[in-house]
Parts: structure tokens; C-alpha cells; sequence
């Protein structure tokens, strides 16, 4: 076959290695890859050491794009890379990524966004509110407190256009996803799965338990910026009342 | 300008065309024709270039009235159509007259039918291709299949023509191009966390296409394979074509309107020259897996492609 699941070193501190994902897709894993784990909630701490790496790739990949690529699907510690195989194969592009791990330390990192977030939890917004807290034992208000507590990270976007990984939720707060998924949830509404957090920018059918939920559009097809966060930025969520998403809705619309 | 008017919109009618690759970073699925090699004959067909927007029909066609003259042609399925009532067949072009109408009923073989025009269809382009994103209402006509009374504009990129020529697809660059139920694949990422046994059960195994299938994932009934060492992994990018083994052991396959990430094993992934395939499966369908090398995979993409390219490929 002429290529191998080789491991290799980076110049970095982590690891990587290669995966071939598809006849057109390579993915890289920065660290292996946590398949011994039996936790519902992946564990996203192993993740946040190999994230910046993942960082590093991508933000190379967009400055100095390497022909023949089509697409590329960052998360938590992977960049899954898509390409031209009619121009492309997997071990070239491997050579090529090489050279740019190589030189990744050296990358400037754009500057992370700071946004907050406005949430009005519980109620009709956050119909799992009372379950979380329940399960997890405290009260509503204590659950609502520790969910916005924290300065989250946008580990990367996907499953939905706009759609935030973020992370990580207070131990405390963590609760695995329902077990039969939303036919519908709507638009805005802010989520936790195990350590993870984050707003459905559409509606879409989702497994999330529901806290809360946001005026402000994630996903604005008319904008330049079309997706409110980028990977790497920070976020706060501000509890609000219903009266102020009420106002906050208006002032969107 | 000319119109088409949508008189009955089919099953599920919308908008595509090569869909829109290179927004993975901020989570927005490719989307695309479902059958790209069906949408790309069709367009060749009527002299348009080969990702020019089309309609895609699903299991049971649409009925469409042209307002103007133009040419148009049917690639994919059979969906039995004719042009006032005159039989049109599939993989062939024709010159529409004003005032004619085009009629599909249900499929007579595979899941779709695609309906091009000669300039292709107008719709304003989202992030840079026409494609409907039926999820998130993105794309294609206002980001939903077609209704009875949309009117949909045509493109001018096929500029006027003067003569027509009835254009129609080789014998043989159609065997080629025959959509195949025994699909290959490539092994997955997660392909080690299945066990030989587990491995032999989905390689020998009959898997039927469920009813719940869709533009984002093939759902398939048959063996459940067992559970990888670990049910639940750390979500990563997921590839057209990944064929995922979620908790219940029974595989989807990653489709068109896929999410961009995802967090279950992949036990392989379609090779690409068999994606087109995957766009006529139809529920109900017996389909096999056989393992395939990535040389393999990519000699069988290069010849589909040759044949795609070639000049042999439309008897005009």
C-alpha cells in the first residue's frame, strides 16, 4: 500500500499521528486519541493540552494554504483534512503537514474574541434546568450560578453551521445528554453534554439538556463574520430575565 | 428572463449542485447533489458547465411548466417523465417548447432523478455554491425543497442557442457509471476498535437501507455490530461516506448534509468513486460492504473521472 499508520514526534510538545480517514481524508490527531476511556463525558482536559496544537495547524493551513485541499473539520484534538485525491495522496500531504508542525510553535495565534453571551435560564427557555439541578443536587439558582461562572473556550465549531464546542462545564454541573434526543430545539437555546457546553445557532433536533436561552444570533448568514465565535475565542454567559431577552429579542430582530 | 414554474413539487425537490466545501471551520456542511455524477451528465447534456445548479427529485418527481424555450435534460433515475405526455427518457436531452410541461411520477429504479437546464438553475449563491442545506434551511431556493407555484428563474450562463441537437449518454460509459449496491470502502479511523468477529459480521453481512434515511445519514437494518472497545469517543471531523457505529451496532452512513463533526467509531468509509451510488439507494435496498485498498480506491475514482471528462461520454 505504500503508507503506514506512522506515529511521529512533533516539534511541539505533544505527539501526533496520522490517520487515514477516508480515500480523500487524512486526520491528525495531536495526542492518541482517548479510546480507553469509558466516561459518557469525554474528557475534555486531555483534549485543552492538544487543542492549541490543533490550533496551531489550522491557523497555518489558512495562511499558507497547501494545494489541492478542500476542507478542514478541526475539534477537540483532531483536524480532519479533506483533499483532491486526484491531486493528492495521503503520504504527500503527511510529508507536507510534517513541515508545517515543524514551524507551528512559531505561529501567531489571532486574538481571541471575549463575548458574552445573554441567557434568560429555566422556565419555558430551559426546560432540563430543573433535572440537571436535581440531578446533580442543588438548587435551580445554584446551577444557573455555575454555568455562569466560568470563562468557556470555543474548542471548535461544528454539527451545525455556527454551532460552539465549549468547554469545560464545572465538574459539579456536568450531566450526560438525553437519552432519546429533541425532535426540535429551538433556535438560541444553551446546552450541556457532560463537560461540554453550547448554543444551537438553528434549529435542529438535539440530545443537549437544555439550561437556557439566548436573543443574540449565533449564525448570521447576511454578516461578513457569518458565525458570532471563532474557534479559540472566550465566552461568558450573563444571566438575564425574560423581560431583557424580551427586549434583547426586539432589538435583534 | 426565463421562468419554470413548479406545478407539483415531487417527493422532496430541491436545488443542488456540487455543494460547498470549505467551511468545515465554521460548521457548515458541504451539502450537494446527492448523485453528483447524475447532476454532472445531466449538465453535459445540455452544454452547461459541469457543477451548474440542477433539481434534485427523490423517489417520486415533480411537474414543471416552462415559460420559454430551452433545453433540458433528466439524469439518474428513471422517474418515468414525460414532456406533455409524450415519453421523455432519462439520460437523454430535449427542447422545450413554451408552455410545455415536463411531468415525473414515481421512481422505476433508483432514489433520483435530476432535472437540468440548460444555464442551470438561478438561486442567489450561499457561500458560493446553490445547494440546499434542508437542515438548516441554507442555500438552494430559500433554503427548502420546492413548493407547488415556486417560480424559479433560469440562469443566462447558457446563453441563447439558435439549433438543438438531442444529446444522450454512451451505452458504454453507462455500464460504467451504473450506480452499484455492493459498495466499497476504505478502512476507518476508528477501524481497530472493532474486533475480527465484529469486523467479518460487517463485511459479510446484508444491511438494508431504512426508511429514515435521509440527505444526512443512510440508516441501515441488518446485523448489529458490536459495540467498539469504547461506546463514546471525543467528537472529530467526520468524512463523507464514514460509515459510523453508533450504540444500537447498526451503521449510518455519513451522507451530503452530514454534520461536520461527530462522535461516534467509524468501522470505513465508502471510497469515492462509489458516493454517487449512495444517492439512488432507496429504502428497502439490500446492500453489502467489500473491502477495498486506497490504491484501489483512488485507480476506480480516476477511471470514473476519466469517463466523465471524455468527449465518449454524450452521443449528441
Amino acid at each position: 500500500m505504500g503508507y503506514t499508520f506512522a506515529a511521529m514526534e512533533t516539534s511541539a510538545s505533544g505527539r501526533a499521528h496520522f490517520r487515514i480517514a477516508s480515500d480523500r481524508a487524512l486526520i491528525v490527531y495531536f495526542d492518541a486519541p482517548a479510546k480507553k476511556s469509558r466516561s459518557k463525558a469525554p474528557p475534555l482536559q486531555i483534549a485543552a493540552e492538544s487543542h492549541e496544537q490543533v490550533r496551531r495547524l489550522l491557523r497555518l493551513m489558512e495562511l499558507e494554504p497547501i494545494p489541492g485541499l478542500r476542507n478542514l473539520h478541526p475539534a477537540y484534538c483532531s483536524l480532519l483534512i479533506k483533499f483532491d485525491a486526484m491531486k493528492l495522496r495521503h503520504a504527500e500531504l503527511e510529508e507536507i503537514l510534517r513541515g508545517y508542525m515543524g514551524r507551528m510553535k512559531k505561529v501567531e495565534l489571532p486574538e481571541p474574541q471575549v463575548v458574552e453571551i445573554p441567557v434568560c435560564y429555566g422556565g419555558e427557555f430551559g426546560p432540563d434546568l430543573k433535572d440537571v439541578a436535581e440531578l446533580r443536587g442543588m438548587t435551580d439558582a445554584a446551577a444557573i450560578e455555575l454555568h455562569s461562572s466560568r470563562t468557556y473556550l470555543v474548542y471548535f465549531l461544528g454539527f451545525a453551521p455556527g454551532f460552539a464546542y465549549l468547554g469545560d462545564v464545572p465538574e459539579q454541573l456536568a450531566t450526560p445528554r438525553l437519552t432519546t434526543p429533541r425532535r426540535s430545539v429551538p433556535a438560541g437555546s444553551v446546552g450541556i453534554a457532560g463537560r461540554q457546553t453550547g448554543v444551537y445557532p438553528i434549529s435542529t433536533p438535539g440530545g443537549w439538556r437544555l439550561l437556557g436561552r439566548t436573543p443574540v444570533a449565533m449564525f448570521r448568514p447576511e454578516k461578513a463574520e457569518m458565525s458570532l465565535l471563532r474557534i479559540g475565542d472566550r465566552v461568558r454567559f450573563v444571566p438575564i430575565s425574560p423581560e431583557k431577552f424580551a427586549k434583547l429579542k426586539l432589538e435583534n430582530a | 428572463m426565463s421562468l419554470i414554474e413548479v406545478r407539483a413539487p415531487g417527493l422532496l425537490t430541491t436545488v443542488q449542485d456540487f455543494g460547498r466545501e470549505g467551511f468545515g471551520p465554521m460548521g457548515v456542511s458541504a451539502s450537494g447533489a446527492a448523485d453528483p455524477v447524475a447532476l454532472r451528465v445531466g449538465n453535459r447534456l445540455v452544454g452547461n458547465a459541469e457543477g451548474a445548479a440542477g433539481l434534485e427529485m427523490t423517489l417520486i418527481g415533480g411537474s414543471f411548466l416552462f415559460r420559454e424555450r430551452t433545453v433540458v435534460a433528466l439524469a439518474g433515475s428513471d422517474f418515468g417523465a414525460t414532456l406533455d405526455d409524450k415519453r421523455f427518457e432519462v439520460w437523454s436531452s430535449i427542447e422545450v417548447q413554451p408552455g410545455q410541461t415536463l411531468r415525473m411520477g414515481p421512481t422505476r429504479s433508483g432514489a433520483r432523478c435530476y432535472l437540468c437546464v440548460r444555464g442551470g438553475i438561478d438561486v442567489k449563491l450561499f457561500l458560493g455554491s446553490a445547494s440546499t442545506h434542508l437542515l438548516s434551511g441554507l442555500g438552494g431556493f430559500e433554503g427548502r425543497a420546492l413548493r407547488k407555484g415556486d417560480v424559479l428563474k433560469i440562469g443566462s450562463a447558457g446563453g441563447t442557442f439558435r439549433t438543438f441537437r438531442k444529446a444522450s449518454v454512451a451505452a458504454k460509459a453507462m455500464a460504467c457509471l451504473a450506480p452499484r449496491k455492493i459498495l466499497r470502502v476504505t478502512a476507518g479511523p476508528q477501524s481497530d476498535w472493532f474486533s475480527p468477529e465484529s469486523q467479518k459480521a460487517f463485511y459479510t453481512g446484508s444491511y438494508f437501507v431504512a426508511e429514515e434515511s435521509n440527505r444526512m445519514g443512510l440508516r441501515l437494518e441488518g446485523a448489529a455490530i458490536a459495540a467498539a472497545s469504547s461506546g463514546e469517543m471525543i467528537s472529530e471531523g467526520v468524512s463523507l461516506g464514514g460509515v459510523q457505529i453508533p450504540a444500537s451496532g447498526l451503521p449510518i452512513i455519513l451522507f451530503v448534509e452530514q454534520q461536520t463533526t461527530g462522535g461516534y467509531p467509524k468501522i470505513a468509509n465508502v471510497i469515492s468513486a462509489d458516493l454517487a451510488s449512495l444517492g439512488q439507494l432507496k429504502p428497502r435496498d439490500e446492500i453489502r460492504f467489500v473491502p477495498a485498498e486506497l490504491e484501489t480506491a483512488r485507480t476506480l475514482l480516476a477511471e470514473q473521472e476519466k469517463w466523465l471528462a471524455s468527449k465518449e461520454l454524450i452521443l449528441a
